[in-house]
């Protein structure tokens, strides 16, 4: 009997070679110099920025624009790295459509704000490209720091802390540095292995001594830390993934999809990784949209994401949902999933529509329609592992932190997607961790 | 439609626009190309004596840019003509035949030697060119041999070899100066004392553009060398009509017919010019950016403008802001004007705020009630100006004139009597009221 059309079907190589690369290269290919040098002529210089205010990293953005004018690209970058070390990576997954260039005085008047993400990678390339320092480290104080975990908020953080003066160890509990900006980001935001080039920059101040595939509670504990460090710094992510919380919900095929974006990322040989041919996501964030998105740039044939609330509610930017448009991938707004089932490697979800009741809460009504697809991937958030955080403070699930990013125990400091406040965003857990590297700096100076 | 015909010195052209005397009128190709795009007239590049100049065989050209790679400034050093004469009257000859209706000016630069003009002059004026251009105004390479600006930084000079042009001469001699001096009203002056029927202005600036920042040498060089060149475009437009204004309301030059040149690249440039008091005008740098194809929006935008003032033709437009520049001596004293920012139009960029706070008069908010707000203070406000030429958003600061009422900076009531320097009681040379 000849196979239906229709069938359940997981496969690698749905596109060729060529298609795959083409598929996979630079979403926002960088400005040549004459584009760089017309728009960072439309950056009126404001007083006071607003852009600036809208940083998390409170990088001075007419500042370097200024530079770039000016054709003065090393010391425009200095401007940008002075305060955001990450500033490359930034530059490229930065949701700067409601930071930066959302607080553009330009969108008075026109639609269009200065494309200062753009500015911020044409400014800081060169300088990842050819290894130039611009950082000297102050003269060596003889303390030393943990820092747990060796993404943004761990790099930042060890970063500043080694410019002042510290020797930093950092213990990763992946095979590589890098965190989310390794494991996390989509493809084609960070090409030519970015993450990795950026994390060796960042090194090269020296001080940073880095030990992988060390993971905190299971291979060091926190208490042996505090006695064998004069601080620690905690930015150790979220490391597990909410459940969808509905029967069915392990079954094979009803997959995490920063697993399968971490796969992505890692794989060689993108054609060698098997994708749906019907995939349905699970989720409105910028997680949602990057394994919606890179499903079908894998050959998915039809990609949906379901949301449980409306457009405006998606943590995902209105350019991120824009793409998942462009790309194909339909979005099916307040639908929820009820239950899932798989028979001969079909999986049928139960999908409920949401609607929200007059106390402003939402509730799942009995409309509901099941769907078949052959994959589903879970994007509804992640959660702290709170394995080894004992006698540090949590609250809903995050460290409590204070202003100086310090945890309710002495001598340990926290910053990024852990803490509470943490805002899933490269850029902010960036500013953790260089403000905690500060207060870090004052404490052991004063101590 | 209003008519742009335009009659010079009693030479006719179709409008008022001539290419200066230029590279892009070397030749009869150049010239008819111009013709043929609608050039009203062509001053010749600068004929000399036999055996031609010699030019450098590097960079004659270089240009201060925008980002955008737009020239706002230009810089050459290339000479006058480098042909044989006869080569160029024969086409001047030819040009003149086959474009009776344009303007066809020879300009000229020769030694400071009478017997040589006696010679040239005529000879010239035999192609049945319309009127002589007296080039004293190239500040490079020729001024080194005692030509061009030369001649006409010194006023004797420029009255002598004008005198024996026109003896030589039976058609209009026009002088065209050189702005490389500190008033433009002697050379002026030295020009209508020797016969001239007209003056034409500004030649170029004397300019050196930039260094090379890898070799630490000027830029451009020949071989390694540079030497200043005249600079022109855009930017030298406020100098040219501060000239051009000069010379239209000197008691003694006034009425003097001018050829107004200096930056005229679109048709609103040269509404300034023929306001400022010149009769018609001349175009190069333009011409040499962008092509002969301008000479549309010049013609076309000129006349529209016409029209909307209801002027028929341009001798309506000629001279009309020139009873409006005085001496600073006689400005109203009494008129007082304060900015005004439109909070609708502004973008809250802050440019008006930081500029007036670091180098002005403190008269800009930047927060009112804990908002980012930017506000006049009447109270500190000078009226300087300043905010609007720095606010990026058109008319969004505009200055109000106060007509009554007390001004908060001075406290004093506003004055609708008219007073000025020369009657101010802090003038130790004020004239009795």
């Amino acid at each position: 009997m000849a196979k239906p059309e229709f069938t359940a079907d997981i496969r690698a190589g749905r596109l060729d070679k060529a298609d795959i690369d083409n598929n996979f290269s630079d979403l926002h290919p960088p400005l040549s110099r004459a584009e760089a040098l017309i728009a960072a002529d439309r950056c009126y210089f404001c007083y006071d920025a607003p852009c600036t205010t809208a940083c998390p990293t409170g990088i001075d953005i007419p500042g370097f624009i200024q530079k770039i004018r000016s054709d003065n690209i090393r010391g425009s970058a200095q401007t940008i790295l002075r305060e955001n070390i990450m500033g490359g990576m930034c530059a490229r997954v930065c949701p700067t459509e409601i930071l930066c260039e959302d607080a553009c005085v330009r969108h008075t008047h026109e639609d269009k704000p200065v494309d200062i993400g753009l500015l911020q990678r044409y400014a800081t390339d060169p300088i990842f490209e050819n290894n130039t320092k611009l950082f000297e480290r102050a003269q060596r104080s003889g303390r030393r720091v943990a820092v747990v975990g060796a993404g943004p908020a761990g790099l930042s953080c060890a970063h500043r802390l080694a410019m002042l003066g510290h020797d930093v160890v950092i213990y990763n509990r992946n095979s590589k540095p890098g965190g989310l900006n390794e494991y996390g980001i989509a493809a084609y935001k960070t090409v030519d292995n970015f993450a990795q080039r950026e994390v060796d920059y960042i090194l090269s101040i020296g001080g940073i001594e880095v030990r992988n595939n060390v993971a905190l509670g299971a291979d060091v504990t926190l208490a042996e830390l505090r006695d064998q460090y004069d601080a620690v710094f905690l930015g150790i992510g979220l490391g597990a993934v909410n459940d969808l919380g509905i029967s069915g919900a392990d079954i094979v095929g009803v997959e995490n999809a920063i697993d399968y974006i971490a796969a992505l990322r890692q794989a060689a040989d993108k054609g060698t990784l098997p994708v749906a041919r019907r995939v349905l996501v699970v989720g409105g964030g910028m997680t949602a949209i990057d394994v919606a998105v890179q499903s079908k740039r894998l050959g998915a044939e039809q990609v949906l994401i379901a949301y449980r609330r409306g457009p405006k509610e998606m943590g995902a930017s209105e350019f991120e949902q824009q793409l998942a448009q462009t790309n194909n991938v339909s979005i099916l707004h307040w639908m929820t999933p009820v239950a899932v089932s798989k028979q001969d490697g079909t999986i049928s979800v139960a999908l409920a529509r949401t609607r929200l009741g007059s106390d402003g809460r939402l509730t799942i009504t009995d409309d509901v329609q099941t769907l078949q697809v052959d994959m589903v991937f879970k994007a509804i958030g992640q959660k702290l592992v709170d394995d080894g955080l004992q006698g540090v403070a949590l609250q809903g699930g995050r460290i409590v932190v204070d202003d100086n990013f310090a945890t309710a125990l002495g001598r340990v400091w926290a910053g990024g997607d852990c803490v509470v406040g943490g805002e899933d965003l490269t850029v902010s857990a960036v500013q953790h961790g260089k403000v905690a590297a500060i207060a870090i700096d004052r404490s052991l100076r004063s101590g | 439609m209003a008519d742009l015909k335009s009659e010079f010195l009693g030479i006719r052209s179709p409008n008022p626009f001539w290419l200066a005397s230029a590279p892009p009128t070397d030749k009869a190709y150049n010239v008819n190309r111009a013709f043929e795009a609608g050039w009203g007239g062509v001053v010749w590049k600068t004929l000399g004596e036999d055996p031609p100049i010699v030019n450098v065989n590097g960079p004659r050209y270089s240009a201060l840019h925008s980002n955008e790679r737009r020239v706002i400034g230009f810089n050459n050093i290339e000479l006058i003509t480098d042909r044989p004469l006869k080569t160029n009257l024969d086409e001047i000859r030819q040009i003149k035949r086959d474009w009776p209706d344009r303007a066809v000016v020879a300009s000229v630069m020769l030694p400071m030697n009478e017997a040589v003009w006696k010679k040239i002059v005529p000879m010239i004026e035999d192609t049945g060119a319309d009127a002589f251009e007296l080039n004293f105004g190239c500040p490079h390479g020729m001024s080194e041999r005692g030509m061009g600006a030369a001649v006409g930084q010194v006023p004797e000079y420029i009255q002598m070899a004008t005198e024996w042009c026109k003896q030589a001469a039976t058609v209009p001699v026009i002088v065209k100066l050189t702005p490389n001096v500190t008033n433009i009203v002697p050379p002026a002056k030295a020009a209508q004392a020797g016969g001239a029927d007209a003056v034409s202005l500004i030649n170029t600036i004397n300019s050196i553009m930039r260094v090379d920042y890898d070799t630490l040498t000027m830029f451009p060089t020949t071989d390694g060398m540079g030497t200043h060149g005249g600079y022109c475009g855009e930017a030298v437009k406020p100098i040219a009509l501060n000239m051009v204004a000069e010379i239209a309301r000197n008691k003694d030059t006034r009425g003097l017919p001018i050829s107004g040149i200096g930056g005229i690249t679109d048709w609103r440039d040269a509404v300034d010019f023929l306001a400022l008091g010149a009769s018609n005008v001349q175009v190069c740098t333009a011409a040499m950016v962008y092509g002969f194809k301008i000479i549309d929006d010049l013609t076309d935008g000129l006349s529209m403008f016409l029209d909307d003032k209801g002027m028929r033709s341009v001798a309506e437009l000629v001279g009309k802001a020139v009873p409006s520049v005085t001496d600073w001596q006689y400005l109203n004293l009494n008129h007082v004007s304060k900015a005004v920012i439109d909070q609708d139009l502004c973008i809250k960029c802050g440019r008006c705020h930081i500029v007036c706070e670091d180098t002005s008069h403190q008269a800009i908010t930047h927060t009112v009630n804990g908002q980012r707000r930017f506000e006049v203070i009447d109270d500190e406000c000078v009226g300087c100006n300043l905010c609007v030429s720095v606010c990026p958003v058109d008319n969004c600061i505009t200055m109000q004139p106060m007509t009554d009422g007390i001004d908060a900076r001075t406290g004093k009531a506003i004055s609708r009597t008219k007073a000025n320097w020369t009657t101010h009681p802090n003038n130790p040379m004020r004239k009795a009221d």
